[in-house]
């Protein structure tokens, strides 16, 4: 087995473009069910909708980068209008399954048929990213020793890297606020948060949006970086990782989705990379383990880690449970 | 505020003492996988599909060149009949499809074909059956799908009602186990494809459609009695709050989801019996048997519990532990007792909607998956909780879904009803049935 290939690769996942979207994602989702405690299960949604945005404006209608990047953003504001104004005043499971509805309805959207000729179908949409790609400033990929990036890789990555720590240091400032202290309290006991004449309605509505926005942003550096978008990326098991990434790295803790997102792209594919080494090395028979069964392992550790984490230590890596009840309603 | 958090708080105070086995399951699924072991598979890509089986006089007529075009005349593919007269095209998405036969490169002994070609529309992830009847041309033989006419809405509604009827077995188990203990179940899809992924098995080592059944739902009775014990009662006895348990239940959903992927494969596959069945016409309707076995079956499982539920004395129980678990737990009903028999029940009911939908649809290791939504869609609009709401919610999903594909696009139908969802929550969240106190 190359253990030096196999770890080289998992140091790159732990920093690499797909980390990177998943962690925007999940910083998302840490302002609205870490600091608010808002059940939202349609995190995919905003990062369809704004790498769609984008998509759709500049390959279908041919519009400018930028155009694509503003279209989006607005995109992604209505969303999280249509999206909170009925939802937010249901109690948090029927709140968890209507914004799970509301993802799948848009996923169907952008891969119906119907719709072919402005989403692209199942096939999703190509032939937008060169607008991003023209402003980048390497002329050759990063090459840290055994960790390398391609030229276009690079851009992507920095990108996404400096927008991670745009939205931390965002998060960061926000939680400090009295804004912030009303969505903990809003989290703790909302009826409370209410009694003080806070108008609960508005800042759920209000965290609901940053963190759509800030998910957003996901949205963009996986259109770009894959130079594509594609319908299927962003299902229900999208959010359903980004959750696995928010509450073990910490929820409610702003560099939590850091640490999250990097240790689970970085062991899955460590586990990729041990699992498909193992089958290289040693006389592996294919009915333990054929040769697409590693991927499936691989995911079966992600559900029964999110599992374990729930039951023993809810408040991930980074959290303290005194903190976070982790059952707010 | 919510009126039933569970038998949960009732209990004395107990240390945490976890022991998370997931022995049983490993059990189920290493026999599962054994009997894997033991056969081979008859597989499919997993895509939509068209598909059917020419027969002339019973016997099979090979050879046959078949193609499939778009409804825009761009042709999709073609195949040749087989040995065994099936044959099947993989078409790239789901939509409305015209399926032809050439009647040039048929046997001399068969003198023609009725409906030489069938406008036909293919759902999410289906494999389409389409029947063309061989035997002298018939003058005005025709097509089915496009235009609202009063056959295709009394189909679509039998259809309708068939696919609410299995989806009301997996709904009511999902409501009774919310009703029970305040969970949202998460992984009540993963039940519906163990059930079809058991029965599969089952079947494929030997034993009829009927009997796989029959043992693929007592082996879900134990799958739910092992579930309870192994990690929800030990949760219950930790007092883990109730979204704590609905996030573990989405990555137990997540788990079993790539164990079945493991053992099972991404392949579609259909049972050794009924894959490919000839309709009766019923009036305007046209219901291959097997259609009508399983809206049979449902009915009656679904009358038998509801039955259960009024009647004998642990459904009575289990109404009273829904209602109120402190009172019920008061007058001395095991509540424990009853969450464990809802577990088993309910786990066998997904099953059995599993199974049923693997016959209509063939089996996958995402068939529960992508009906999960379906059946929160069904009891919602029911009224989560509710017995008899379930049902009906269940029943309005599968009329609409089938209905709406009337007005609107095919591969959208899911999306109508989840929108039909979120517009019933606003107007009316409590649901059809349910009670203005339990959505707070």
């Amino acid at each position: 087995m190359d253990w030096a290939r196999i770890i080289a690769n998992a140091l790159e996942a732990a920093i690499g473009a797909d980390m990177v979207i998943y962690c925007l994602a999940a910083i998302g989702l840490n302002v609205q069910f870490g600091y608010a405690g808002l059940l939202n299960f349609g995190q995919a949604a905003f990062v369809a909708v704004a790498g769609y945005g984008l998509a759709t404006m500049v390959a279908t209608f041919g519009a400018p980068f930028w155009v694509g990047i503003t279209v989006g953003l607005v995109a992604v504001v209505i969303l999280a209008f249509l999206l909170g104004i009925p939802t937010l005043r249901l109690r948090a499971d029927y709140l968890a399954i209507v914004t799970l509805a509301a993802a799948e309805i848009i996923r169907l959207t952008f891969r119906s048929v119907t719709l072919r000729d402005t989403f692209g179908g199942s096939d999703g949409l190509q032939d937008f990213a060169e607008g991003f790609y023209r402003l980048n400033p390497y002329a050759d990929g990063i090459d840290l020793g055994p960790i390398s990036f391609s030229a276009r890789q690079s851009w992507a990555i920095t990108v996404g890297w400096m927008l991670i720590i745009l939205a931390s240091l965002l998060v960061w400032m926000l939680m400090r606020s009295p804004w912030g202290r009303v969505l903990k309290g809003i989290r703790e006991d909302e009826d409370a948060v209410r009694s003080l004449g806070k108008n609960v309605y508005s800042y759920k509505l209000q965290a609901l949006l940053v963190g759509g926005l800030i998910g957003a942003l996901g949205g963009y550096v996986y259109a770009l970086a894959q130079a594509a978008v594609q319908p299927d990326y962003t299902g229900a098991d999208f959010t359903f990782f980004a959750y696995t990434i928010l509450i073990l790295g910490g929820a409610a803790r702003v560099l939590g989705p850091i640490l999250g997102a990097a240790i689970f792209w970085g062991l899955l594919s460590l586990s990729d990379g041990v699992l498909r080494g193992a089958q290289n090395a040693y006389d592996i028979p294919p009915w333990l383990l054929g040769p697409t069964d590693a991927g499936a392992v691989r995911f079966m550790i992600v559900g029964l880690a999110l599992m374990l984490l729930m039951i023993f230590r809810p408040q991930g890596i980074l959290g303290d449970r005194k903190e976070l009840a982790l059952d707010a309603r | 505020m919510q009126g039933n958090s569970g038998g949960r708080r009732f209990h004395p105070v107990r240390l945490p003492t976890l022991t998370l086995r997931t022995l049983p399951l490993v059990l189920l699924l290493a026999v599962l996988g054994l009997v894997a072991g033991a056969t081979s598979a008859t597989a499919q890509e997993s895509t939509e599909s068209v598909r059917g089986s020419l027969r002339y006089e019973g016997e099979p007529v090979a050879g046959v060149s078949i193609s499939v075009a778009t409804e825009g005349g761009e042709d999709v593919g073609s195949t040749e009949s087989g040995d065994d007269g099936t044959w099947e095209i993989p078409v790239p998405e789901p939509g409305v499809y015209v399926v032809t036969l050439d009647p040039e490169t048929l046997p001399d002994d068969v003198p023609g074909v009725q409906n030489e070609s069938i406008t036909t529309e293919v759902g999410n992830t289906q494999a389409k059956s389409v029947l063309f009847r061989l035997g002298e041309p018939a003058e005005g033989a025709g097509a089915s799908g496009g235009g609202i006419t009063l056959e295709r809405v009394a189909q679509l509604t039998v259809e309708g009602l068939r696919f609410g009827l299995v989806l009301a077995l997996a709904a009511l188990g999902l409501s009774m186990i919310f009703g029970t203990t305040g969970l949202t179940n998460f992984a009540h899809g993963e039940m519906i494809s163990l059930g079809a992924i058991a029965a599969w098995y089952l079947n494929d080592a030997g034993l009829p459609f009927v009997a796989a059944t029959v043992i693929a739902v007592v082996l879900m009775v134990a799958f739910g009695w092992g579930q309870d014990a192994v990690l929800w009662r030990p949760l219950r006895r930790r007092r883990t709050g109730l979204i704590a348990m609905m996030i573990v239940s989405i990555g137990l959903a997540i788990f079993l989801r790539y164990v079945y992927l493991y053992v099972f494969g991404g392949e579609r596959r259909s049972y050794r019996e009924y894959a490919i069945q000839t309709g009766i016409e019923l009036g305007p309707v046209t219901l291959a048997p097997r259609d009508l076995f399983s809206m049979g079956v449902a009915v009656l499982v679904l009358g038998l519990v509801v039955w259960a539920l009024a009647s004998t004395r642990i459904g009575k129980a289990t109404r009273a532990v829904s209602d109120n678990p402190a009172l019920a737990s008061a007058s001395g009903i095991d509540v424990d007792l009853v969450i464990r028999v809802v577990w088993m029940g309910g786990a066998a009911l997904a099953g059995l909607s599993g199974i049923l939908q693997g016959l209509s649809q063939q089996v996958d290791y995402q068939l529960g998956f992508r009906t999960l939504l379906l059946v929160f869609a069904a009891v919602i609009l029911g009224g989560l909780g509710t017995i008899a709401g379930s049902i009906i919610g269940a029943l309005v999903v599968g009329l609409f879904i089938q209905l709406s594909t009337l007005v609107i696009p095919i591969e959208l139908q899911n999306a109508g009803v989840l929108a039909l969802l979120i517009v019933v929550l606003l107007i009316r969240p409590q649901g059809i049935l349910g009670r203005r106190e339990r959505v707070g």
